[in-house]
């Protein structure tokens, strides 16, 4: 298991390989599919900081809002990457992402784009949405809640622990190719013969 | 005339949704563990099996959501003559609303257009709601969450398939659903468990294929040629190398369970509905003294 802390370099990033597994601490962001389109349209400023040798977390989280106002979060596990394939290479660029976190895996854009930028993609176990929320240590702030809902908002989280699997490196690694391109060699056989 | 009150059966669904986000029914846990113990020792898919197994505990035992995609609430609501749909419809929604404040349920209803989440998960056909009657003298409610990601995997073909070789039988049923489940690979959350329906029209081989999805895993199929079908999936589609959540193993599908309807002259649809390893189910009975049972 490495021990990884945020913010973290693009150098020490790159010493990441498929399949190494990872412990992640520290201040993240989540985002998904309207938080890219969004991202994609307007390139905000205010989230530079934010972002900067941080990770993107593929997350729509069951939140709990306190009495006073604060929040935790109850169930999130990582929802599916793939759908932020045609935005995820240049957000990364952009703000200098050092990785993103989901499930699934991403397409040949992303994986071009982490071997470019410095970056990787962590997996995480889908559907461990119990557990993970465990690793969330506390709600930092939310921002734009109001225009895009509890899923699709912009949580920055503090994790600690998070546990995740490199599936996709920035020297062209990719777990999700090799098994596919297995997995299409036995379905080839049982279809036609 | 079957009656019920209105505020015991309000708290009653409440609960029923409470089971159905957080506790894993017995036979899909039984099923993961026996999956588990198939991978060998020290491999991915072992690992990944014991954090879902984790996973699926600490849910149960601190009432929280198994998944934070709490997902498509699909009922199917079974009622006795002269039982009112409107009122259940209402109660339903009720339970719903009550259920995402106390963060059982995420509110996931948002408007197609403009992007709006309405924020008690109810919306423009959500929950799915399908009502029958019968003769029986208690109602009974399904209940199933499924996700979106393992909703987008699913999918309809129509046959003749001629890219796949696919004619229009058995085999060429079982043809598509190869592809499917290879072109799924993890991203429906595996293993996954098959729903099928074939024939009907676009909507009913859906229906088909999701009604399915309310069989115990452990059942055979009443249909001699669809149980060997489906035996035959299940060993075959394993073989796939998919393995749970996509890091390749022995287990890529849990249970294939098929469904048919008649067709016309002119149309073979077979629908496929991939449910995800959360595959999160419960029912309830309601007598007419007001007892509840739960499975």
């Amino acid at each position: 298991m490495i021990k990884l802390q945020l913010p973290i370099s693009e150098a020490d990033i790159r010493e990441l390989n498929m399949g190494d597994e990872v412990a992640i601490s520290g201040l993240m962001i989540t985002a998904r599919d309207a938080a890219h389109k969004y991202i994609h349209e307007n390139w905000p400023e205010w989230l530079k900081p934010i972002m900067e040798g941080s990770m993107i977390y593929h997350c729509g989280p069951v939140v709990k809002q306190h009495d006073d106002g604060s929040w935790s979060f109850v169930a999130a596990g990582p929802t599916t990457s793939i759908r932020e394939e045609p935005y995820e290479a240049a957000v990364m660029e952009h703000y200098k992402v050092r990785a993103v976190i989901g499930k699934g895996g991403m397409g040949e854009k992303t994986l071009a784009g982490l071997a470019k930028s410095g970056g990787v993609y962590l997996h995480a176990i889908g559907g461990m949405a119990a557990s993970l929320a465990k690793s969330v240590v506390r709600v930092h702030d939310v921002y734009m809640l109001d225009e895009l809902g509890v899923p699709e908002a912009f949580w920055h989280i503090e994790v600690k622990d998070f546990p995740a699997v490199v599936t996709m490196d920035s020297h062209g690694g990719s777990l999700h190719k090799s098994i596919k391109a297995r997995s299409d060699e036995v379905a080839k056989k049982l279809i036609f013969g | 005339m079957f009656q019920y009150d209105e505020q015991a059966l309000k708290v009653q669904l409440l609960e029923l949704i409470r089971l159905a986000a957080t506790d894993l029914p017995r036979d899909v846990v039984e099923s993961i563990q026996a999956a588990q113990q198939n991978e060998d020792e020290g491999s991915a898919a072992r690992s990944v099996f014991g954090m879902i197994l984790k996973n699926i505990d600490l849910a149960r035992a601190e009432s929280t959501p198994i998944c934070q995609d709490t997902g498509t609430n699909i009922y199917m609501v079974y009622i006795p003559e002269g039982v009112g749909m409107r009122k259940l419809t209402a109660l339903i929604h009720e339970a719903t609303s009550e259920a995402v404040d106390k963060s059982y349920l995420r509110p996931n209803a948002v408007d197609s257009i403009t992007g709006k989440n309405s924020g008690n998960n109810i919306g423009e056909g959500q929950p799915f709601i399908h009502f029958e009657e019968w003769d029986n003298d208690y109602i009974e409610f399904k209940l199933m969450l499924k996700g979106g990601g393992c909703e987008n995997v699913s999918t309809q073909y129509k046959l003749p398939d001629v890219g796949l070789g696919a004619g229009r039988d058995l085999d060429g049923v079982y043809k598509v659903i190869v592809d499917a489940v290879n072109a799924a690979q993890g991203l429906g959350c595996a293993p996954g468990i098959l729903g099928i329906g074939v024939g009907g029209d676009r909507t009913s081989s859906h229906l088909t294929a999701k009604s399915q999805l309310f069989r115990k895993m452990t059942d055979t199929n009443t249909n001699k040629d669809l149980a060997e079908m489906e035996s035959r999936l299940l060993a075959d589609l394993n073989g796939l190398g998919v393995g749970p959540m996509g890091f390749g193993g022995k287990t890529t599908i849990l249970g294939v369970k098929m469904g048919t309807m008649h067709r016309l002259p002119a149309s073979f649809f077979v629908s496929i509905s991939y449910m995800c390893w959360a595959y999160r189910r419960h029912s309830m009975i309601l007598k007419g003294n007001g007892e509840v049972n739960y499975d």
